[in-house]
């Protein structure tokens, strides 16, 4: 008699008719390719864990995002935030989409320089910007965006060196009805700190004032509040257009469009309850349309959007370790990728599938990584179907910030694949070697010599 | 370990305990372990039915029966006296 294949035995309570905390969902439907690529496939190639990127996510939703906006605009940029996944090959997909770059650091400046992008189609945003990024930045006439006056006087003092007119814009926070206010970035609309510091840029004539900018803050489920936003800087172009008789080029209006992820705590999942790009776009769009501006007038709309662009693009492989029963009867599945890699799943209940088929019967658990740490918990239920050792899952929309925030904690980070159009894998981060990390350290000759 | 007396078992897998008014859902394999209990096979008689029939090890039974189990007793479809 032939064998067939195995299969935990499992048991399950049933809770007729009553919503638990483990909700309706049905994450078990096994997911065996990423865009024709096999999971099992590109983990005995690049190894487990492993980030997949998808190029054809990447590209379908940034057009997407486009279409929202220029079928409701007539001038639209989006500028690609390099902080959300700097990964130089995820970089050039957008700016083969026509995307600029948005920085916040020298760092993050200098790559996008490297990846191509001329210096006037980087905008510098942040508090942290070093005289050789000021400097630098200013003799590539990028956009600058004066997050503070202790930065306003020193690009004046700059400018009496380099015999330079910088391109600024300042950053505005303000009160949109949403709370927290980020009011911790550039200067307060309400207490007129920003309508001051646009006098001191005009009246010191040193510099073009050329934009206006904010960013209310990130994963913003109320469209409305960027209506808002839209209409306060909207009010700042007017005051400045009476005023001094200026025209603003452009109103930059930041990132923080939700992704379709599921934020801690919610009981909807978050692909059928956050907003849509159109839903962002009808809000800004209509105020910019409905204001005074002539239509020739009409500032260019730059957006800043970094997790609704590249957050679905994202998927994580991993491998089960290992099944424990909790003291309490709840069943604990130990993954090989934890918080260290997975930093999203502090605020985020990721979407985790199977990559193999499984009967339909299912369990409640709770998902761990390997770390020694009690803090490691990737899921703290959810339910899918008896899993053992070896057995591969997908986590999904993991795109944004995972890999730039990801810490090398105990163990090191893994490969990133991007899948590219036509199915074919393609390394595109190796992952870290004892080799590469020990070779960043050094331990001084004296300390060499022990016995044991 | 004995399933109770008055706990129904349906064809499909669906497990009622009318003492504490619980439904459960088991896995075909499952159900069939839970069946051989009824019968009183030992668990010597189960893993030897089990690893003839399916593509699995001692080890992997031996830890997975032994967790089935506790949660057969946990939820009281079964008790624990031998
Ligand atoms: C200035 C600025 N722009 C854009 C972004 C991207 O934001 P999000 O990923 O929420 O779209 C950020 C993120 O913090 C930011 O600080």
């Amino acid at each position: 008699m032939e064998k067939i294949r195995y299969e935990r035995p499992v048991i399950k309570k049933l809770n007729t008719g009553v919503m638990n905390k483990y909700g309706t969902r049905t994450e078990y439907t096994p997911v065996t390719n990423i865009d024709g690529a096999r999971v099992k496939d590109l983990i005995s190639e690049f190894g487990s864990p492993l980030f997949v990127m998808s190029e054809q996510t990447i590209r379908k939703t940034y057009k997407d995002a486009v279409r929202a906006f220029t079928t409701r605009y007539p001038k639209v940029q989006f500028a690609w935030s390099y902080k959300t996944h700097y990964n130089n090959a995820i970089c050039s997909v957008f700016h083969q989409e026509g995307s600029w770059s948005e920085v916040v650091s020298g760092f993050e400046y200098n790559k996008a320089l490297l990846n191509g992008v001329p210096g006037n189609k980087i905008i510098f945003n942040g508090p942290d910007k070093t005289d050789d990024d000021l400097i630098l930045a200013i003799n590539n006439e990028s956009m600058i965006h004066i997050d503070h006056l202790d930065e306003l006087y020193r690009i004046i003092e700059l400018t009496d060196e380099l015999k330079k007119r910088p391109k600024v814009a300042i950053r505005v926070n303000m009160d949109t009805g949403v709370y927290p206010m980020w009011d911790r970035f550039g200067f307060n609309y309400e207490s007129g700190q920003a309508w001051d510091a646009i006098n001191k840029i005009i009246l010191t004539n040193k510099m073009d004032l050329i934009g206006l900018h904010t960013h209310i803050g990130t994963f913003m489920l109320t469209p409305s509040a960027y209506a808002v936003a839209a209409t306060k800087l909207l009010d700042l172009a007017f005051h400045i257009k009476s005023k001094f008789g200026k025209n603003i080029t452009y109103i930059d209006m930041g990132g923080g469009f939700a992704s379709r992820n599921t934020l801690k705590g919610s009981y909807l999942m978050g692909a059928d309850s956050v907003p849509t790009f159109d839903d962002y776009a009808e809000a800004i769009c209509s105020a910019l349309l409905n204001s005074e501006y002539s239509k020739e007038d009409l500032p260019l709309l730059i957006l800043e959007s970094g997790r609704s662009l590249v957050d679905e693009a994202g998927f994580l492989l991993g491998t089960v370790l290992a099944n424990k029963r909790l003291s309490d009867g709840r069943k604990a599945t130990i993954m090989d990728f934890g918080v260290n890699i997975l930093f999203t799943s502090f605020w985020y209940e990721h979407k985790i599938s199977p990559a193999q088929e499984f009967s339909h019967y299912t369990e409640d658990s709770v998902i761990y990584g390997p770390l020694c740490m009690n803090i490691d918990v990737i899921r703290e239920n959810i339910t899918l179907p008896p899993m053992k050792k070896g057995d591969n899952v997908v986590v999904h929309t993991v795109g944004a910030y995972n890999m730039t925030q990801w810490m090398q904690f105990i163990a090191m980070r893994p490969n990133i694949v991007m899948i590219d159009m036509d199915g074919k894998p393609h390394l595109i981060r190796k992952k870290e070697t004892l080799e590469y990390m020990n070779s960043l350290e050094i331990t001084p000759e004296y300390l060499k010599d022990f016995k044991l | 370990m004995k399933i109770k007396k008055n706990v129904a078992i349906s064809e499909s897998g669906f497990i009622f305990n009318p003492t504490t008014g619980d439904s459960f859902s088991t896995n075909p394999i499952g159900l069939e372990i839970i069946r051989m209990l009824k019968d009183d096979k030992s668990k010597d008689e189960i893993r030897k039915s089990i690893l003839s029939k399916y593509i699995t090890d001692e080890s992997t039974f031996e830890k997975d029966y032994y967790d089935f189990v506790m949660m057969l007793q946990t939820n009281q479809v079964a008790d624990d006296s031998e």
